[in-house]
């Protein structure tokens, strides 16, 4: 095992995990943004509210979430590690420097700290509410056989249960009652306040340069440089993870707060 | 030779590497615009011996762009602001009558600072005496296609083994990285058949090597290939990361 501490801790070893890391949480971002796409829905967060369900029980999913928190984490702090080894190459800066690169590429290490506020302010927003707050309850009643929503109306303030979702059916109306735990009541009225959308707005933007060149240098870091997929590589860095991504997060705070 | 250029220079000086340096200016007057930019600081180095000031430091020596001495960090960038040439191949046209040049001295603690602008690149020297060799003698020149080699092979061994090791790669980086010049000349061996028997050796030798000399670490910002005189082309340092892993994983 000694061999692998010795490449981990080399200069490539740091690169890689960096590389690994950020390639694995660009993963994620797929699947939260198609998953809070639901947000859009316009049917009272009732999709919304049983996804979040799911995907805070399923127990392979809750696997694979305390790993991701696990793997933000070491991201984060390893790039900081890992910036303040690089500036330590050079403690005599330059009087005058004319740049020759992009300047995201250059801020990589402050693009990544911006957004480790960000996680943590929205984790504090909805995860930490979720998990430990209180969260309102909301009452659906969907048509069973053609799954249309009949009506949905807040429960009492007071009302709490035990489940994050209680489901009766009524078989002789062909219904069923869903009594979940309301989060899209949650974000809707986070996206209120303007300061809190602002905020987000602006992480999305610090996300989108991180990841027009945190996407692509994950792979020249792996070694997979080939003239053949490099244009693929960049272009799906540049499509997919620095614009179509942090555009569609940052509509939903502003979707909720025109609505 | 003399011309009607006007220069304001502000050059770094330093006795020596403990010694704290600071910015001196200079102003020098009917420069040619035919002459080099090494040429300029000969005619500046010429007055201060004449006027019993000590001359500047500064490295040079084939002068034609292939031996990799010259380092001069001018205006922001490592060899001044044309691409693909080195300072010695920079020449005062590319630079206006009455314009105020910033020469620095490359900046990485790899490189610490000799005198002025001439920097102790040793630190290199002691990367390829880690491996960035063939260990046995290989015998006169092969007949040609005696050993096959692919033209596309051929050609990146070749432009990488153009690296003429003068550090501009890690001026220009923002980590004061060597990623670029340890990656060429891994590259060079590890493309050719000569240089395959040692090839995981050598590519563990160098790189910890260089992470032995204090250099940064590559963030991919393309810096370096920017301002190389060379013109070496970043897929080396994939291709350096590939030969490591490869060799760790494998050794």
């Amino acid at each position: 095992m000694s061999w692998l501490v010795k490449t981990v801790n080399s200069s490539i070893g740091r690169k890689v995990l960096m590389a690994l890391t950020g390639l694995f949480l660009c993963t994620f971002l797929i699947v939260h943004m198609i998953g809070n796409l639901q947000l859009f829905n316009g049917d009272g967060g009732y999709s919304f509210n049983k996804y979040a369900v799911f995907m805070t029980t399923n127990p392979l999913i809750k696997t694979v979430s305390y790993g991701l928190y696990a793997m933000i984490l070491f991201h984060a702090f390893w790039g900081l590690y890992v910036t303040y080894i690089n500036r330590k190459a050079r403690s005599a800066r330059y009087a005058i420097t004319n740049s020759s690169s992009t300047w995201a590429s250059r801020n990589m290490a402050v693009l990544g700290t911006v957004l480790l506020v960000y996680i943590a302010v929205h984790m504090g927003d909805f995860w930490f509410d979720y998990k430990f707050g209180h969260v309102p309850f909301t009452k659906y009643v969907e048509d069973v056989t053609s799954g249309q929503l009949i009506s949905q109306e807040v429960m009492p303030a007071g009302y709490t249960q035990e489940v994050k979702l209680a489901a009766f059916a009524n078989e002789a109306e062909g219904t069923q009652t869903v009594i979940i735990k309301d989060l899209y009541a949650e974000v809707s009225e986070a996206f209120e306040n303007i300061f809190i959308v602002l905020f987000y707005i602006l992480s999305m933007g610090a996300l989108a340069f991180h990841l027009v060149h945190g996407f692509q240098s994950g792979f020249q870091t792996l070694g997979l440089n080939h003239p053949k997929y490099n244009g693929l590589i960049k272009n799906i860095g540049i499509a997919i993870f620095a614009i179509a991504i942090p555009l569609a997060f940052a509509a939903m705070p502003i979707y909720f707060f025109l609505k | 030779m003399s011309g009607n250029m006007n220069i304001n220079l502000k050059v770094w000086r330093q006795k020596n590497r403990k010694a704290k340096g600071g910015f001196e200016t200079y102003q020098v007057s009917e420069i040619s615009e035919d002459m080099s930019f090494l040429e300029m600081f000969d005619v500046l180095n010429e007055r201060l011996i004449s006027e019993g000031t000590a001359p500047i430091a500064f490295d040079h020596d084939c002068r034609e762009g292939i031996c990799g001495m010259c380092s001069m960090y001018i205006n922001g960038s490592p060899h001044g602001p044309l691409k693909g040439v080195t300072t010695c191949q920079l020449h005062m046209r590319s630079f206006k009558d009455g314009d105020t040049i910033v020469v620095e001295p490359w900046r990485a603690d790899s490189f610490p600072i000799v005198k002025d602008l001439a920097v102790d690149r040793s630190a290199f020297d002691r990367v390829i005496s880690a491996g960035g060799f063939v260990s046995v003698n290989t015998g006169n020149a092969q007949d040609g296609n005696s050993i096959p080699i692919p033209k596309d092979d051929a050609d990146k061994a070749f432009a990488a083994a153009a690296c003429i090791g003068c550090g501009a790669c890690v001026a220009a980086c923002k980590n004061a990285s060597a990623m670029l010049f340890v990656s060429a000349k891994i590259s060079q061996l590890a493309l050719l058949p000569q240089g395959a028997p040692e090839r995981e050796e050598r590519a563990l030798n160098m790189v910890a090597q260089m992470d032995a000399e204090g250099f940064g670490a590559c963030t991919n910002t393309g810096a370096c290939s920017a301002e190389c005189p060379k013109e070496i082309s970043l897929e080396n340092i994939a291709r350096m990361n590939r030969e490591y892993l490869g060799a760790a994983a494998t050794s």
